[in-house]
């Protein structure tokens, strides 16, 4: 075969050298080409150095020109760039956040009926509310509302203190509320007491009928007790008041389901009458920590997580 | 040693002024360059009705994320087509090299057919081989500024028409193009339009076979799949060179029977084969890595051996065992192999394209409170139940409890059935309510069913799940 002259791209080449008499080295010359694309990448990382923070200098670093503005609080900053104030600036700017904020607007206009019949409203107030309830309410009300009995309502139920519609839950997270029920430890000797607390107990079906039922009857519906002011003459309480519904099968602050004698029973409900609810239920108030939007949506969220009326 | 002097590490590209040939395998060549072209550039512009999506045949709906094939949608979840669509292409890759050599490279890739498209605008403008290196070695002047101005500003033109076609999958295509023009176009469109403008440029127009020879990983990894039966270009040493090797034409070497006397071959070395190269190499060396099997050599010495009215095939297909003097064996076990896999990948994406449900259903419990007793004493349980209506159509669901007596469904903010939009994706809270049983089990196995009752014709989902109770 004739050695191919034209094209030297296809000749190979040696180094020259030769080791052990004919052990020899080829030669394929890298592309000029690549050397020079290797250039580049060493200029366009100078160039980098100009825009984004790189170098550490003492003890700070070479902060770059590029600046990024952000909002915190509603304030534009402007900052050199790095990477906290991208996520700042992504958090309000990005297009998650514009849909976000486009859908938060809907709900600021909308009213409740509108939102509660709309699935789709629903189903964003149940992930912009998850974050809300988590970050302001779950404190107290735990992660899914489930409550502490004895300190703190449980919401995934639907037995409502104050009210369960939408406009009382919108109406309570707006201005707090304290639970409040005197103390009967002046008015009830331990007879009275006792007899109150098995009346209270056979309004949900707790305690069978008896006469010492009865006796607790005259109390709780007369003038000796009074405790019909605010629980209602048949036990149902009073929204306006707070006053707990005493006939259904929640309790919220003497815990009756964790026990299981009707003595037990007893002792904890005797123990409430007695001591009364003082300082000890104070939900505080949202208006001013929350804006009316997100207080809306908090309302609708704590609306639907257990039913609401 | 002389050469000393010359050597260096890095090598100066030496310019390739391919020569034209006619010929069957140009002509093939022409036939895919025209139909790749045709698909490609007009695809964006084939209309297809969509309900509530742009009535685009092919559209990457990125935002919106969808991602329309004409009849069919597929979302985000589906991206393992794309795998399986990957697998295909590459089995094929490997089964079509292992037969046939790298036909891919020669006449689909898209580096070989923009090459092409460029090297017609070169010689349009130019003119023939001769024509272009005398212009490319000529100083500056009027008439080589005017017509490299020509070609480089056609090229142009061209990488920027392949640009913005790529950016018209991706949007709606009339819509897209007026937007572009007018400057309202989104950032990306600008930013893909002008980044495959400027490498279509560079790669078809400047660095052509440097692509194929410093660039292609495929290059370098089809020699895998080759073995002594792949189909290969190859120029026939022994007819070529006879025992004396090869000499030009003359008086006395005219016939082939006066040259066969001499023990002279039937190249009569008029280097038409290494001028049309696309990669400047001489076929006549043997098999060499930047041989990308486009047979343009084969067709440049087909015509001057129909010239002389010699047998043709001097250069030709063939292989290493049928050089040998033995047949080519198409089927053996590589073939065999490659040959169930992609049966296989194909029969997989076709399955599970042809069976994709045109909705999913599914149910989780919110575990956090796991139950709540309800003031009447009933227990509640609460569920997340995720839609996803994958058609172009308004599709209404109907919800159900099943296997839990006397439990009742409640929706929020619904009735017991549920309408999704077209491509809708909907969470929607249900509660079940259920007296307490008394003793036993604390959970209590079920299942939601969830029917298409209007808009698709598709069987229900039964997604089971559990009731606790204190």
């Amino acid at each position: 075969m004739s050695e191919s002259t034209t094209k030297q791209q296809a000749a190979v080449q040696t180094t020259g050298h030769a080791w052990d008499g004919d052990l020899q080295e080829f030669n394929n010359p890298l592309p000029r080409w690549w050397l020079w694309s290797f250039y580049v990448t060493a200029v366009i990382a100078v160039i980098y150095w100009f825009i984004y923070p790189s170098w550490p200098v003492g003890r700070g670093w070479l902060e770059g020109f590029a600046t990024i503005t952000y909002q915190v609080d509603g304030k534009a900053e402007e900052s050199r760039w790095n990477t906290r104030a991208k996520l700042l600036h992504d958090l309000t700017e990005s297009h998650a956040a514009q849909r976000q904020r486009e859908f938060m607007g809907k709900v600021a206009e909308a009213d409740f009926s509108t939102i509660s019949n709309d699935p789709d409203m629903l189903a964003f107030i149940r992930s912009v509310g998850k974050g809300l309830f988590g970050d302001n309410c779950a404190a107290c009300h735990g992660r899914g509302g489930q409550g502490v009995v004895g300190l703190y309502p449980n919401l995934a139920d639907d037995d409502w203190l104050w009210g369960g519609s939408l406009e009382n839950i919108q109406n309570v997270i707006t201005n707090g509320r304290q639970g409040f029920m005197p103390a009967f430890k002046e008015t009830f000797d331990p007879q009275q007491l006792d007899d109150v607390a098995e009346y209270v107990l056979s309004l949900s079906g707790e305690a069978p009928d008896s006469i010492a039922v009865e006796r607790g009857k005259a109390l709780f519906q007369g003038f000796g007790g009074g405790c019909y002011y605010c629980h209602g003459m048949d036990g149902k309480g009073l929204p306006s008041q707070g006053a707990a519904n005493l006939t259904d099968k929640i309790w919220t602050i003497a815990d009756v389901d964790g026990q299981k004698t009707l003595e037990e029973k007893k002792a904890v409900v005797k123990k409430l009458i007695f001591n009364g609810v003082q300082n000890m239920r104070k939900m505080p108030t949202w208006k001013g920590r929350l804006s009316p939007t997100e207080i809306k949506v908090l309302a609708v969220y704590v609306h639907q997580l257990g039913g609401g009326q | 040693m002389s050469e000393l002097a010359e050597q260096t590490l890095y090598q100066k590209r030496i310019p390739i002024y391919p020569r034209s040939v006619k010929g069957r395998f140009r002509n093939l060549k022409y036939g895919i360059l025209v139909l790749a072209y045709g698909v490609y550039f007009l695809l964006p512009w084939v209309r297809w009705e969509r309900a509530n999506a742009p009535d685009q045949a092919v559209l990457f709906d990125l935002p919106g994320r969808h991602f329309y094939i004409f009849g069919l949608s597929a979302e985000p979840q589906d991206i393992i087509w794309l795998g399986g669509l990957l697998v295909i292409a590459a089995m094929l890759l490997f089964f079509v090299t292992g037969i046939a050599g790298r036909v891919f490279c020669g006449y689909f890739c898209f580096q070989t057919l923009w090459t092409d498209v460029f090297i017609l605008i070169e010689r349009w403008i130019q003119g023939e081989r001769p024509a272009r290196i005398r212009l490319g070695k000529s100083p500056w002047n009027r008439d080589k500024l005017v017509k490299m101005t020509a070609t480089y500003g056609l090229w142009l033109l061209t990488a920027f028409w392949t640009g913005l076609t790529f950016t018209l999958y991706w949007g709606d295509a009339p819509a897209l193009i007026g937007q572009f023009f007018s400057g309202d176009a989104p950032f990306a469109a600008y930013a893909t339009t002008l980044f495959l403008t400027g490498t279509t440029f560079v790669m078809a127009g400047l660095a052509r076979e440097q692509v194929c020879t410093y660039m292609c990983p495929y290059a370098r990894f089809q020699s895998a799949m080759f073995d002594k039966d792949t189909l290969i270009v190859a120029y026939d040493a022994t007819r070529g060179e006879g025992q004396n090797g090869r000499r030009k034409l003359s008086k006395e070497l005219k016939s082939r029977e006066d040259r066969h006397a001499q023990g002279i071959g039937d190249c009569i070395e008029c280097g038409y084969c290494v001028q049309v190269c696309p990669t400047g190499i001489d076929i006549r060396n043997g098999l060499q890595l930047q041989c990308i099997s486009c047979a343009l050599c084969v067709d440049a010495c087909d015509a001057i051996m129909d010239q002389l009215h010699w047998p043709r095939g001097l250069v030709k297909y063939t292989s290493d065992t049928a050089k040998a003097g033995q047949p080519t064996r198409i089927i053996k076990p590589k073939t065999i192999g490659y040959g169930v896999v992609l049966c296989a990948a194909i029969a997989a994406l076709t399955w599970s394209i042809m069976t994709s449900a045109s909705y999913t259903a599914t149910v989780e419990q919110i575990r956090q409170p796991l139950f709540v007793t309800l003031s009447d004493g009933r227990i509640q349980n609460t569920y997340e139940i995720k839609l996803n209506n994958k058609v172009t159509k308004k599709v209404t669901f109907k919800v159900e409890v099943d296997k839990l007596p006397s439990a009742e469904l409640h929706l929020e903010g619904l009735k017991d059935r549920v309408t999704l939009n077209p491509q809708q994706r909907l969470r929607v809270l249900a509660r079940v309510r259920m007296p307490p049983p008394g003793i036993g089990e604390n959970q209590h196995h079920y299942e939601f069913v969830i029917t298409p009752i209007e808009g698709i014709d598709a069987p229900p989902v039964r997604e089971p799940t559990v009731f606790y109770t204190p």
